[in-house]
């Protein structure tokens, strides 16, 4: 018998659906459920070039940490994946500090770089597992990166949709806004909005997030979890009991 | 040029040197860091190209640097930078956020020679209020196209580890190019090696492709496997060793007592 989909199987089937068929997906580092949906995704566009920045296998830049940033610039990179200590309702996203600037609450590591990527690539996908008040917010301490920009600034990119532990939001750039697309099974809109910190709009009907099919799941279950294991080992071991090949 | 020992290769990163590193991912010479922290250097001013990890977090804890400019300080799955973020709090470091391509940015502007170089993004981002030395400007070319713009990036030292050198001084560095803007923009660059290459490696085409030349390059010494406890070419990250540095360097004591028992085996080995 089948074993009952995990969340993070859940997860990587419907990031892998976000990404759908493009030419090239990048995923930062300790990001393992978007490199397993970006592997998932490449399974169904055989062309399409996967850029894992923490692997050596997956990684096919020769040009030092600046080509990443280079070709995203030229437009080479057509989706990428942020998160954020904090995320608003307008898509800013705070990857700095908690508080006051000069003397913070809580620090983070640092923007990496997002106020850049942000811009110029054409999807980028937001990932924050933890649903909260604490994490999404109605307005960042700071902006490492605004989720929309005023016009005449160049921005061929920005937001296309929020995944977290309890549902997908998309995100309206003409409106600067989430809406609720779906919701992942177990949970409800009443627990969305109330481990929200802010206001959201609805889909017109809104779904349940769909399961992965048998083939899907097999899949990530097999030749994703096995390619996974060489850039997470522990996470691999710890979902799939897969080892470090 | 021939190799000298660790102790006389990083002479050249002096008390207040605006000391320009790597990522942990890179090639980041730790046997050398932990030379440089027995020998107390001051008033050191970090710039990572463009992030680090725990160098950056050993140096700033150490007392050795009092500035930074970075991308991030983060110990990958073990978190932020401890020591970074207990500095940070105390205010004993002053911190420039950057974003990871303004600081290539900046390092290919001194690469050039060149006062500053334009950067897409960032118009928007708090990092323009806190960076007050960048600058927007309207694109001279095409107006009504605001544009970022990153000053020149030139540290006095660029310190780093590479898998080989030879003896006329150069140093192979193979894909990991940020290693060359690092040496390019630097007034001088400290490097350790894992080893030395027997012959000329400029004469062979295809390691002549990844070679940092000797002109860029002050002192080598041989350190091997003088990344530790960070990845190498060969070697991956320590990580259990990282897990459990994450877990001392949380409190001063800790910290006090991982760098006793650190700088003590470095030393013995």
């Amino acid at each position: 018998m089948t074993a009952p989909v995990r969340s993070e199987e859940l997860l990587i089937a419907l990031v892998a659906e976000l990404i759908g068929s493009v030419r090239h997906v990048a995923v930062g580092a300790a990001s393992p459920i978007p490199a397993a949906a970006a592997l998932l995704a490449a399974t169904r566009t055989p062309s399409m070039r996967v850029s894992l920045l923490s692997s050596r296998r997956h990684n096919f830049f020769t040009d030092g940490g600046r080509e990443l940033f280079d070709c995203a610039g030229q437009g080479r990179v057509d989706v990428f994946f942020l998160s954020g200590g904090q995320i608003d309702g307008h898509g800013n996203v705070n990857l700095v500090a908690l508080g006051d600037y000069g003397h913070p609450t809580t620090r983070f590591p640092g923007s990496f770089g997002s106020a850049y990527l942000y811009f110029v690539v054409p999807r980028v996908i937001l990932f924050r597992l933890e649903h909260s008040r604490r994490t999404l917010v109605e307005q960042v301490d700071f902006i490492s990166a605004p989720g929309t920009s005023p016009p005449g600034v160049y921005r061929p990119g920005g937001p296309v949709a929020l995944v977290t532990e309890l549902c997908r939001f998309d995100f309206d750039r003409a409106r600067g806004g989430f809406t609720l697309a779906t919701v992942h099974p177990g949970h409800s809109l009443e627990e969305v909005r109330d481990r929200t910190g802010f206001d959201f709009a609805l889909a017109p009907e809104l779904r349940t997030t769909s399961l992965p099919d048998p083939a899907t799941l097999a899949l990530i279950r097999g030749a994703i979890a096995r390619e996974l294991a060489e850039v997470y080992p522990a996470f691999a071991a710890e979902i799939f009991g897969v080892a470090r090949p | 040029m021939s190799t000298v020992a660790l102790d006389q290769a990083i002479e050249p990163i002096r008390d207040g040197a605006l000391l320009a590193i790597p990522p942990d991912y890179s090639g980041v010479a730790m046997a050398a860091t932990r030379a440089l922290i027995r020998c107390g250097v001051r008033g050191l001013r970090l710039v990572a190209l463009p992030q680090s990890g725990l160098q950056a977090d050993l140096l700033i804890g150490a007392g050795l640097a009092v500035e930074i400019e970075t991308a991030a300080v983060t110990l990958g799955e073990a978190g932020i930078g401890p020591r970074f973020a207990a500095a940070l709090g105390a205010g004993t470091l002053r911190i420039k956020d950057a974003t990871c391509p303004a600081l290539h940015a900046g390092f290919q502007a001194a690469e050039k020679g060149v006062p500053f170089m334009p950067l897409r993004g960032i118009i928007g981002s708090d990092l323009l209020k806190v960076r007050p030395d960048w600058r927007v400007i309207d694109n001279p070319f095409q107006p009504g196209d605001p544009i970022v713009l990153i000053p020149a990036i030139r540290p006095d030292v660029a310190f780093f580890h590479a898998p080989m050198a030879d003896a006329q001084g150069n140093v192979w560095i193979g894909r990991r190019r940020e290693l060359v803007s690092l040496a390019h923009a630097a007034a001088e660059t400290v490097v350790t090696v894992d080893r030395l290459y027997d012959g000329n490696l400029l004469e062979d085409e295809i390691l002549a492709a990844g070679v940092l030349p000797a002109l860029y390059v002050t002192r080598i010494a041989l350190a091997p496997g003088g990344t530790w406890p960070l990845q190498s070419s060969t070697a991956a990250t320590d990580a259990a060793h990282i897990a459990e540095y994450a877990r001392l360097a949380r409190t001063d004591a800790g910290f006090a007592a991982y760098l006793d028992r650190f700088l003590r085996a470095a030393q013995a080995a």
